[in-house]
């Protein structure tokens, strides 16, 4: 379904009810934030954060992760001028780069559980993996819902008529990006 | 244009997309600098929150679309966040309060 339906106010029915969800979505994230912010620093047994958190990989993850927002965009632009040969390339462009993003948890994750941090060691494990590892599956849903939009464009069933369908995706993956923009900020530059 | 807050709403050009992305990067390259500098630890945590609130509008306005689309998702937006903000604040000053009280009492 390319076109929306306009509603009483003159805006689209799915691009309102999409905003309405990413509203929602930011009251379960800062539930997530205000749990690892109460808990901090609250730890009887390490790896504390300060111990095993790397800022310059991560720092390199937050790069990849703007990085991809600015891919998106440029699809979604491509798209809608009918491009579709740039617009298919920054779709992929912008899947492939959440994918080393979600590369990238997987290595981090596995080496603090070979320094000894698991979900249930501390309360630092219990609130880091659930509020970034939740972050985490919402990057694997966009990825899967990214890659879904470039197939159907290689089948070329994805053009200008259906940019409504990209921006809402795009919506999507730029939101898993402030998200991320906070999560770096408190997470591991403020320790 | 064509229907306001449809998929033809107007956006940014893709000049304005690069120079955001650029500022972005900046920005994110300054959060890491001070990081690592002694000087700025006294007021590292409320610099950090506004370039990270700096990042996080830039990205909202600009790549969201919310600068050139509908007031009414800047609204759908914007009430839930500033609720999860009152419910983050509200916490940690319960929180704090309440261990603050304890210790005091």
């Amino acid at each position: 379904m390319s076109h929306a339906h306009p509603t009483s106010m003159g805006v689209d029915s799915r691009k309102m009810a999409f905003w309405a969800f990413i509203g929602s979505e930011c009251l379960l994230f800062g539930s997530l934030i205000s749990t690892y912010l109460i808990y901090k620093g609250k730890s009887l047994v390490g790896p504390y954060p300060h111990e095993i958190l790397n800022i310059p990989f991560t720092s390199f993850s937050t790069f990849d992760l703007l990085m991809s927002s600015l891919a998106m965009v440029l699809a979604l632009a491509a798209i809608q001028r009918g491009d579709m040969k740039q617009g298919k390339i920054w779709l992929f462009v912008t899947a492939f780069l959440g994918l080393v993003f979600l590369g990238g948890q997987v290595w981090e994750f596995s080496h603090f559980a070979h320094q000894g941090l698991g979900l249930t060691t501390n309360m630092f494990g219990s609130t880091f993996y659930v509020l970034t590892g939740t972050h985490g599956a919402h990057v694997t849903v966009g990825v899967i819902w990214l890659l879904t939009l470039w197939v159907q464009a290689l089948r070329g069933k994805l053009g200008p008529g259906q940019a409504l369908t990209v921006e809402i995706a795009g919506l999507y993956w730029h939101f898993v990006d402030v998200v991320w923009i906070v999560i770096f900020t408190v997470v591991y530059l403020i320790q | 244009m064509s229907e306001q807050g449809g998929a033809g709403a107007t956006h940014a050009t893709t000049g304005t997309y690069l120079r955001v992305a650029a500022i972005l990067v900046m920005v994110t390259l300054i959060e890491v600098g001070i990081f690592y500098v002694p000087a700025f630890q006294g007021i590292l945590v409320p610099l950090l929150l506004v370039l990270s609130a700096l990042k996080f509008a830039l990205v909202v306005m600009f790549y969201m679309h919310l600068k050139f689309d509908n007031r009414f998702f800047t609204f759908l937006f914007g009430a839930p966040l500033f609720l999860a903000l009152g419910v983050v604040i509200g916490l940690l000053f319960l929180f704090y309060g309440s261990v603050r009280l304890r210790a005091g009492g």
